[in-house]
């Protein structure tokens, strides 16, 4: 612990800190361009200037000068000050003076810190430098003009994502930051380096010129495009979301978000239900919400009901319709659209235990039918990091292209319950083993096979330092998942039980993803937003509210509670979920206990206390024992990451991502 | 130097480089090269391999050589490490050439010590031999750059003509040099002054004379 003092203040460094860590510690703020906590440290930008003793007599990169016992470093001095102004005049010689029409105005480092730091004006005359546009791909627009060449997309992109494709071409003054031919960037989280360029040079395609960001209203939101329930804020102006950016939250994103998450907002405003629909003669017809009412009034369901949850749909949500649909007599609640089984009375066993940020600090890693780029590219970046720290990685599944090596097995199940002797003896040799199974290994036995691996390799254990440790982990794909196991959204046959009851109404909230076929003696009702495959087979339409739309509870694969806000307001007649299903119980003439949303998030924390506190749900660390065998090809079940939820499938963004990124499509604008 | 642009990634190029591979003898060398540096290193071989490769190019054009996109993959390949990284390298050192070049690259050195002793006429006569900043000769022999420093002040002005170096060069000197490279010939490299063996004074010494052909002690002079 090395004393420093800064500014005539005395105080202690961490080990290891830098001179500029210091400073912040003691509460100063030092200007930085290139320097991200995240990143490693170049030291190009000059910015971070400081004053430190003993030393040579002229001023020091901080962010690249480690903190040593007895420095006295001065950040305001008339050295520093002289120093911060000469290098802002040398990054400003060649940037352009476009701020009124630069996206980035208004929340530009540049922008910021040249009026806090910088001389106020140039003395240069000579002309500017001018760099030609980039091409990055769909998302990423480029101004390179701009750029002040602190590389931190550079850093991101061979460090973070895994993907060296941004790189610095020529040198000196005409060094030109570019992707490989100016190809599309292809990685899940290729836009976290528009957060990071401190400049307008990397700034947002579909973005481009829609707002200034003191014109938005932010709101802090989950995402819902996979289940690691990123934390989001939500910007928007009058009744339209017109961005999404990350949050920090080290539990759970960092401070990055993959690029569905941040730009399937478009998709918000489009095919959207605006009002309820009726099925008259073979044809959905708009009708208003007494007549759909009054249509629903007729069906007299009894106890004859079922309700199916999508995805993306919120616990409040679901417990209403659990409430519904007990309040008519019958137990009939399901998640796992697809026509998953696994047994869930005991979560842990279905819960990825490990959590986040301790997958990070795992030796070993098998992962079983998982493409975690694609169903949960923030959980990728912390594998990477895993895999940097020295972790060894084996997949089973047919191979996908990972940001971290890894040793692929094969492709089928059985695999699982026959180890190679090298996966069996990393496995068992190592302090912190973890297994994770992904969607496509939960059915045909791999859970339970999964279980058995976690009892062989005693992936439930207590470490050296007296911590716990649980490696067993279930990577699940769909944010309601975990809030939906906790509600009951469960049955033993899965979705198969529903089938076979034969409901007379099916509640469909939000889901697109179930085999109608099945149902085709119920009469679907469909509570959702978006006019997808569950729309399509509904009988009654009533439109509902995005996750943009309304207050909620999410649960994360981890079994983290986390609250979302409202952001904005449904479009035409859509209505909150919640007020629809108890409009459903008037219509159905019974009672389900609560006439406000603070009634309804009550009831359901008394039924599960743990929705009441954010934080990591505690599952319990006793796994049940596993066994069995199991076989079968694995098929992953994302086959286009950019299309995988009716939000993103309505989304032009995404649409031209899925094109032009997966599909090699030229389209037009990426000849220009 | 701030006209160096990549050649644009066209399918004439993909066409004409994209079947590159070592010869047989370039493959040892590329191979030993590579041996140099210890295992999971091997992406640190690849400057030299750069230059093996422009070099290969070269032989088969009959120029300097240059690294056109497809051999840049090849290396990139060859080494498993990402092809920006390569194109980084290629185009931050300039003695990569990353555009066609001309049989012969003319590098004339215009920084102050030369032009002190007239690297300015030097230039004025690669221009009146069509020479042109950036461009080949119509013949296909020349390509021209006016560069700094390349430390060989002590013989100033000099020109770097490939892997040569021409010093102490005059109009006529670099002339004779040009026309004899045109011929075919090999001129001598080095100081192109008959009364110069290689950077030592020209003239009678000035400087510690009495040094000259016996140990001399200058303390008691100072």
């Amino acid at each position: 612990m090395p004393k420093v003092k800064v500014d005539g203040v005395e105080i202690d460094v961490p080990t290891g800190a830098t001179v500029l860590q210091a400073c912040e510690l003691a509460g100063k703020e030092i200007p930085r361009f290139c320097y991200h906590e995240r990143l490693s440290i170049a030291g190009n930008c000059r910015m971070c200037l400081v004053e430190v003793k003993p030393g040579p007599p002229k001023p020091q990169a901080s962010c690249a000068l480690p903190a040593a016992e007895g420095q006295e470093i001065r950040t305001d001095s008339e050295m520093v000050k002289k120093a911060r102004e000469g290098v802002m005049e040398f990054l400003l010689i060649n940037h352009p003076l476009d701020c009124p029409i630069c996206d980035q105005g208004g929340e530009c480092d540049l922008q910021d810190q040249s009026v806090a730091y910088g001389r106020g004006a140039s003395r240069y005359d000579e002309n500017k430098r001018a760099v030609t546009e980039k091409y990055m791909g769909p998302l990423i627009k480029t101004t390179m003009t701009r750029c002040i060449h602190c590389t931190r997309c550079v850093r991101f992109s061979e460090e973070i994502a895994g993907v060296d494709e941004i790189g610095a071409l020529y040198r000196g003054e005409n060094m030109q930051i570019t992707t490989y031919l100016e190809h599309a960037a292809k990685h899940e989280m290729s836009a976290n380096v528009i957060d990071l360029c401190p400049v307008g040079a990397l700034t947002s395609r579909p973005y481009a010129f829609e707002a200034r960001p003191w014109e938005l209203k932010k709101t802090l939101g989950i995402d819902v495009s996979d289940a690691t329930g990123a934390n989001i804020r939500i910007d928007a102006r009058g009744r339209e979301v017109l961005r999404v950016l990350p949050r920090n939250n080290d539990d759970v994103n960092e401070e990055w978000i993959s690029d569905k998450a941040r730009y399937m907002v478009d998709g918000l405003t489009k095919r959207r239900l605006d009002k309820p629909f009726l099925r008259r003669d073979g044809k959905l017809v708009a009708v208003n919400w007494n007549e759909a009412f009054a249509a629903i009034a007729t069906l007299n369901p009894g106890n004859s009901i079922a309700a199916v949850a999508g995805d993306m749909v919120d616990c409040e949500t679901m417990f209403a319709a659990k409430k519904l649909v007990g309040a008519l007599g019958s137990k009939l609640v399901e998640g796992r659209q697809t026509g998953m089984d696994y047994a869930t009375d005991n979560l842990a066993a279905v819960n990825f235990n490990t959590t986040f940020s301790g997958i990070e600090t795992a030796d070993a890693i098998l992962i079983a039918g998982s493409n975690v780029r694609w169903e949960a590219p923030l959980l990728n970046v912390r594998l990477r990091k895993a895999v940097k720290r020295g972790a060894k990685v084996f997949l089973v599944g047919p191979e996908w292209e990972t940001t971290f090596g890894g040793e692929f097995l094969g492709e089928d199940l059985s695999v699982l319950g026959n180890l190679p002797q090298n996966v069996a003896d990393a496995l068992s040799n190592a302090k912190r083993p973890a297994v994770i199974l992904g969607g496509a290994a939960l059915g045909r036995g791999g859970l339970e096979a999964g279980l058995a691996l976690a009892a062989q390799f005693n992936l439930v254990r207590d470490l050296e330092d007296g911590t716990k440790w649980n490696g067993f982990n279930v990577l699940h794909m769909a944010a309601a998942r975990m809030g939906g196991l906790m509600l009951g959204y469960a049955q033993k046959g899965g979705i198969a039980d529903l089938i076979a009851a034969k409901p007379k109404v099916l509640l469909a909230l939000g889901a697109d993803e179930v085999d109608f076929t099945k149902f085709a003696d119920s009469m679907i009702v469909y509570i959702g937003h978006h006019g997808d495959k569950g729309a399509h087979a509904a009988d009654v339409i009533l439109p509902a509210s995005a996750y943009t739309e309304k207050a909620g509870t999410y649960v994360n694969t981890e079994g983290r509670v986390q609250w979302a806000d409202k952001a904005v307001f449904a479009p035409g007649d859509a209505r909150e979920d919640w007020t629809i299903l108890r409009a459903l119980a008037d219509a159905f003439g019974v009672s389900v206990g609560f006439d406000s949303f603070d009634q309804l998030r009550n009831a359901m924390i008394k039924e599960v206390p743990a929705l009441g506190s954010e934080g990591l749900a505690d599952y319990g660390s006793v796994l049940p024992n596993g066994g069995g065998s199991a076989a079968g090809q694995i098929a992953y079940p994302i086959k286009d990451f950019y299309m995988t939820n009716p939000i993103a499938r309505a989304s032009a963004v995404m649409q031209r991502c899925s094109a032009e990124i997966l599909h090699g499509e030229d389209l037009a604008e990426a000849a220009e | 130097m701030a006209d160096r642009y990549i050649e644009p990634d066209t399918p004439e190029l993909r066409a004409r480089w994209g079947n590159f591979a070592w010869t047989p003898e370039n493959a040892e060398k590329a191979k030993e090269v590579v041996a140099r540096y210890p295992e999971g290193r091997q992406r640190s071989a690849v400057m030299p391999l750069l230059d093996l490769a422009q070099r290969q190019v070269g032989a088969e054009l009959n120029t300097q050589g240059w690294l056109p996109i497809p051999v840049m993959e090849y290396i990139a390949a060859y080494l498993d490490m990402p092809i920006i990284r390569v194109v980084e390298v290629a185009t931050f050192y300039t003695m990569y050439n990353i555009a066609p070049i001309g049989r012969f690259h003319v590098q004339v050195c215009g920084t102050t010590p030369c032009m002190l002793r007239g690297s300015d006429d030097l230039l004025a006569t690669c221009k009146s031999r069509g020479m042109k900043k950036g461009h080949i000769s119509e013949d296909g022999l020349w390509s021209f750059t006016e560069v700094e420093c390349m430390g060989n002040c002590a013989s100033a002005p000099m020109v770097q003509i490939n892997d040569d170096n021409y010093e102490d060069l005059t109009s006529d000197r670099l002339n004779a040099v040009l026309d004899a490279l045109a011929r075919g010939e090999t001129p001598k490299a080095g100081t192109q002054d008959p009364a110069r063996h290689t950077v030592e004074p020209v003239g009678e010494p000035t400087n510690l004379a009495a040094m000259i052909t016996e140990n001399h002690d200058y303390r008691s002079e100072w």
